[in-house]
């Protein structure tokens, strides 16, 4: 089942199985880093608002997706799912090989998951004054973001973070792309603005280019209408 | 090997999170210069080094700032390979970040609550932290860990130290808050005995300050918590909606001892 010769992996290992759920960029982010050093693996759907059994059992501490399960053993959290595949399938690499670098590689990562990717989404589910304050927030942060990678990382927008292969930070932007363009449509503004943030825009847009990208995006249309149930539901609870 | 040509970690003494950087330095036996930190006065230097977050503990590498102490973790035993903290085998390194992540995103924010509240909130928080207790009793008894003396396995790490150095607290915050037991021995006699076990040890005897003085500490800090939010003792969140926002006011205004220090 396992793609490649002996050096490229880490020790022989027969299943893999990667539990997510349609539309989740956390799940997106597990699926690119698998196909980008060509693992073969078998996709498991969860519905989370019917959580199967087996869910349940491999993430009982969290109870979400995604999960990767090799050989039976369960592996959650995408960024510690990320470490992991880069670990056990060696190329193409996704982490630098300098400490420093991957210090700083972890940091945005961790910057991205705290600071980012929750003002993204309140801003998909709320209005007037809380989402005023939610794109105001979101738009410093992914300034701070732009002028960390543009000092920490001196190959960054060429076109990647680290020049001219994707990485850990590329797969984890690049997979947002659905989620982006959520953002542009319900707020009619730009967030990731090419001219305000260049290397982030550089690193989203070169990755969501990739064909394996564009074989994980979800059809937008579909994206888009679900996103609208949700928020109408969420509006609905929320009258007087 | 000139490793440390110029190593510098800024700290403030009662934070577990500046503990687990010195910990895992005195493990290594690597020299480093230590900078203590006024809190609610913090120097030029930190906010220069770490302009993001403000906090520490902040490690200084030749000039290159590093921090979040868990990632400072995994770079200090990337680069000093002696007595190494995280484990070979990829899935056992994944183990050890999950819980790691398990530890800072979940049972020590609960613990932070517990501190900063009374009443209904704290209540709530209690039973939050022994859920999470729980989970890693189970671990302990049936799961991933089960028959380990330390969850790095018979000598301690990342997992050890991230989770011993806050534990110690509990301890302490039990004191201060009569009535409130965090840590039963009877409910979680794994974790219990682990945490004795990590106490134990002379490198943490070494690193973290004696129980008088973390519970001099905890004492003011409760009782300025307590006292900017409700002006007396006792009073619920039924009263007081300004209690749920106390971790956030007391963050603001004092060092928080159970999260990345402010």
């Amino acid at each position: 089942m396992m793609v490649g010769d002996c050096a490229k992996i880490m020790y022989e290992v027969k299943e893999v199985k990667l539990y997510g759920t349609w539309g989740s960029t956390y799940t997106a982010v597990v699926q690119n880093a698998l196909k980008l050093k060509e693992v073969k693996y078998k996709y498991v759907q969860e519905d989370l608002e019917n959580k199967s059994e087996e869910l349940l059992r491999i993430n009982p501490v969290h109870k979400q997706v995604p999960v990767l399960v090799v050989d039976g053993r369960p592996i959650a959290e995408s960024l510690v799912i990320l470490e992991y595949v880069d670990e056990m399938w060696k190329s193409p690499p996704i982490m630098p090989e300098d400490p420093y670098e991957r210090a700083m590689v972890r940091f945005w990562a961790d910057f991205i998951y705290k600071k980012v990717a929750p003002c993204s989404y309140t801003i998909l589910f709320t209005v007037g004054e809380a989402l005023e304050k939610a794109i105001e927030e979101f738009t410093r942060n992914l300034a701070t973001l732009e002028e960390g990678i543009g000092k920490d990382f001196a190959n960054a927008g060429k076109p990647f973070i680290h020049g001219a292969k994707p990485g850990l930070l590329d797969i984890i932007m690049g997979s947002s792309s659905g989620g982006i363009r959520l953002l542009a449509d319900l707020t009619g503004k730009e967030l990731i603005d090419k001219d305000k943030v260049p290397l982030v825009y550089s690193s989203v847009h070169s990755f969501e280019s990739l064909p394996i990208a564009k074989e994980t995006q979800v059809p937008y249309e579909q994206l888009l209408s679900r996103v609208l149930a949700k928020r109408e539901k969420a509006f609905a609870t929320e009258q007087p | 090997m000139e490793k440390s040509s110029s190593l510098k970690l800024f700290g403030s003494w009662a934070s577990s999170y500046t503990h687990r950087v010195q910990l895992a330095l005195k493990l290594k036996n690597i020299k480093f210069e230590y900078i203590e930190e006024d809190l609610s006065n913090k120097s030029e230097a930190l906010l220069q080094f770490n302009p993001i977050y403000k906090k520490v503990p902040v490690l200084v590498h030749d000039d290159r700032p590093l921090a979040e102490s868990v990632i400072i973790l995994q770079y200090v035993d990337e680069v000093w390979n002696e007595r190494p903290i995280l484990p070979a085998d990829p899935y056992e390194r994944a183990v050890m970040r999950f819980w790691c992540h398990f530890a800072d995103d979940k049972l020590g924010p609960a613990v932070g609550v517990v501190f900063a509240s009374s009443g209904e909130v704290q209540n709530a928080a209690v039973d939050q932290v022994h859920e999470n207790l729980a989970l890693i009793e189970r671990e302990l008894r049936e799961g991933y860990f089960k028959g380990r003396k330390f969850f790095g396995g018979d000598s301690i790490g990342l997992l050890d130290i991230v989770l011993g150095c806050g534990s110690y607290w509990l301890a302490v915050f039990e004191e201060v808050m009569t009535g409130v037991k965090l840590v039963d021995p009877e409910a979680f006699p794994l974790f219990h005995a682990w945490l004795r076990e990590f106490e134990a040890l002379d490198e943490v005897k070494e690193t973290i300050p004696a129980v008088d003085k973390l519970l001099e500490y905890a004492k003011a800090v409760r009782a300025m918590l307590l006292g900017h939010c409700m002006g007396n003792t006792g009073v619920t969140d039924a009263a007081t909606p300004a209690t749920t926002a106390a971790p956030a006011t007391a963050t603001a205004s004092v060092p928080d001892i159970t999260v990345d220090s402010s």
